[in-house]
């Protein structure tokens, strides 16, 4: 009897907690499908309830000012794929490298590689803004690819170059047996074989780059170039906070990283424990 | 014939990694140690003034704040991620439904921080938000912006920060405690050890590594935090919130004209205590 007692405590306790850590959600979420009337009065209160995608509308369309949600939305996009990609690509190159060719001084440039992993971006935004400045990439998405990717290179070289080292050296012994080049090998070989920790690796990327706020920020000034991540600050209204438009506008922009959070989410998670170890 | 002698094929692997992270991070990096050494009037250097700007910065009253609050940051969320997160992965070992809750726990770590920033300004508002009408409810105060107001504003962010941040310590504790095999637990219940006894000496030994993941990250994080200050009080009111990476962007990218030489000591100051950081919680793992 005690037993099933302390079951019964422990339930609540944990279904108490899920419900305190959803409730700002779920009031995100009320708001964004209610009038403003009513939210003046706590989206909690039921009395008066006419929900509507009025403020969707609203975010979606130009009526909150340049940029509207759909294009920053876009810009999202635009940015956030190609980050994802290149850097993928051009790290598991050099990853492959690391995990299989031995050279002078390999160990020493790996671990100032993995050492920069932690490099707070504020040591380095200053001159990366005069250099874009100076070769006129500043306020252009190409120029932000280009330094989120590179971002993103440090921590992907690591992820890979351990996975790479758990994976067989006979089958590519053999290929090379066979006469294929070490490009070949490396295509149509490690890659295929990789496809659980790029799942990981891709769905991270993707999430931080697509939540980067402060790359943005400084690096995209035309309203029209802006991300979805600006676009929520620049919301507010003049006089008073448009909870509605602003909790509108968050819900869409938190769709994309969720979703891919709930598709892949056994390779994300391992992908956070994996890297986070290190 | 000879063969003319060419770069190995790891050279042109290595080859575009090499020139991306020498371009936007190895190069930058350098730079800002030089800026750090100049006056700058706008985007021009003006003369050498070796460590002045260092004590320019380190007497200003903003950025020794920006420090305090840094380091309180570093001393409430901590803890208390690390505390919560390992609380919330025992808890849910044998609860129905764990997953689904594990999943809305973690979702505060997927969404961009900048939405952590608003649902932070959200939840403590005066007119819509959910802390007012619990604590009012109970009687406990007037409602208020808890955001807006000096004493409470940094407390208010840091523990909503710790809502966003518990899902990642509880992840990794849930991972590490994956990884302990079933055995020590027969075998010590075997002996006759209390479930308390259990968790004291078998479970927590064997969770050091994922405690150490959890607080350097933690602490980084505290280090670098900038987003969801930026959004949910821009450090305001007055000076109150402020914390180091916000003092950064304003001296370099807010304020006209920018101070340069000054943005700059304040990111070395961010890098180097991140090092330091680093490195002693490497060093208390062996």
């Amino acid at each position: 009897m005690r037993i099933r007692k302390f079951t019964i405590i422990i339930h609540m306790i944990a279904y108490l907690i899920a419900l305190i850590w959803v409730l700002p959600f779920l009031g995100l979420f009320m708001t964004s499908i209610r009038d403003y009337s009513e939210i003046a009065l706590g989206w909690w209160k039921f009395e008066k309830f006419n929900p509507t995608l009025d403020a969707y509308n609203a975010v979606w369309n130009i009526l909150t000012g340049p940029p509207s949600m759909m294009v920053s939305l876009l810009n999202s996009f635009i940015i956030s794929v190609p980050s994802t990609i290149i850097p993928i690509f051009v790290a598991s190159l050099s990853a492959y490298s690391f995990a299989r060719f031995s050279f002078k001084l390999r160990d020493m440039l790996f671990l100032t590689i993995v050492v920069l992993m932690s490099l707070p971006a504020q040591m380095v935004i200053m001159p990366i803004y005069f250099l874009m400045a100076e070769v006129g990439l500043l306020d252009t998405h190409l120029g932000l690819i280009l330094l989120h990717s590179s971002f993103g290179l440090p921590w992907i070289i690591l992820f890979l170059r351990n996975y790479f080292r758990t994976l067989p050296v006979e089958v590519e012994e053999a290929a090379r047996i066979d006469g294929a080049s070490d490009f070949r090998i490396y295509w149509q070989i490690v890659i295929p074989m990789s496809i659980p920790a790029l799942a990981s690796i891709a769905a991270l990327q993707f999430n931080w780059v697509w939540n980067d706020f402060l790359f943005a920020l400084i690096f995209l000034q035309t309203p029209e170039k802006k991300v979805a991540t600006q676009l929520l600050p620049m919301l507010r209204g003049r006089y008073y906070v448009r909870w509605d438009y602003i909790a509108a506008a968050s819900i869409i922009t938190m769709i994309p990283p969720v979703l891919i959070f709930a598709l892949l989410q056994k390779y994300y998670v391992k992908g956070i424990v994996t890297i986070t170890k290190g | 014939m000879v063969k003319k002698a060419s770069p190995p094929v790891f050279f042109y692997f290595l080859l575009p990694s090499l020139i991306m992270i020498g371009i936007f991070i190895i190069y930058p990096l350098i730079y800002t140690f030089c800026m750090s050494l100049f006056y700058w009037k706008g985007r021009t250097i003006v003369s050498f003034v070796g460590i002045s700007n260092y004590l320019d910065v380190f007497g200003r009253n903003n950025i020794q704040e920006a420090l305090v609050h840094n380091f309180l940051w570093i001393m409430i969320h901590v803890p208390l991620c690390t505390i919560l997160g390992l609380f919330l992965a025992l808890l849910l070992r044998n609860i129905r439904g764990s997953s689904i809750i594990k999943t809305v726990i973690f979702l505060a770590m997927v969404i961009p921080p900048v939405i952590g920033g608003i649902l932070i300004r959200f939840i403590f508002d005066v007119d819509v938000g959910v802390v007012n009408a619990v604590l009012g409810a109970i009687g406990l105060v007037k409602p208020r912006t808890w955001t807006n107001l000096p004493d409470t504003a940094l407390f208010s962010l840091i523990f909503g920060s710790v809502w966003l941040w518990t899902g990642f310590s509880m992840t990794i504790y849930a991972a590490g405690l994956e990884a302990i095999p079933k055995e020590f637990y027969e075998a010590a219940k075997i002996d006759g050890a209390s479930d308390t006894k259990i968790i004291w000496h078998i479970t927590l030994p064997l969770l050091k590594p994922a405690t150490i993941t959890v607080v350097v990250m933690n602490i980084l994080y505290a280090l670098k935090i900038f987003d969801i200050v930026y959004v949910a009080t821009m450090g305001g009111p007055g000076s109150a919130s402020t914390v180091l990476a916000l003092e950064m962007y304003i001296e370099a990218f807010y304020n006209i004209p920018p101070n340069f030489g000054a943005a700059a000591v304040i990111a070395i100051l961010i890098g180097l205590l991140t090092l330091v950081f680093t490195i002693f919680m490497r060093r208390m793992v062996k």
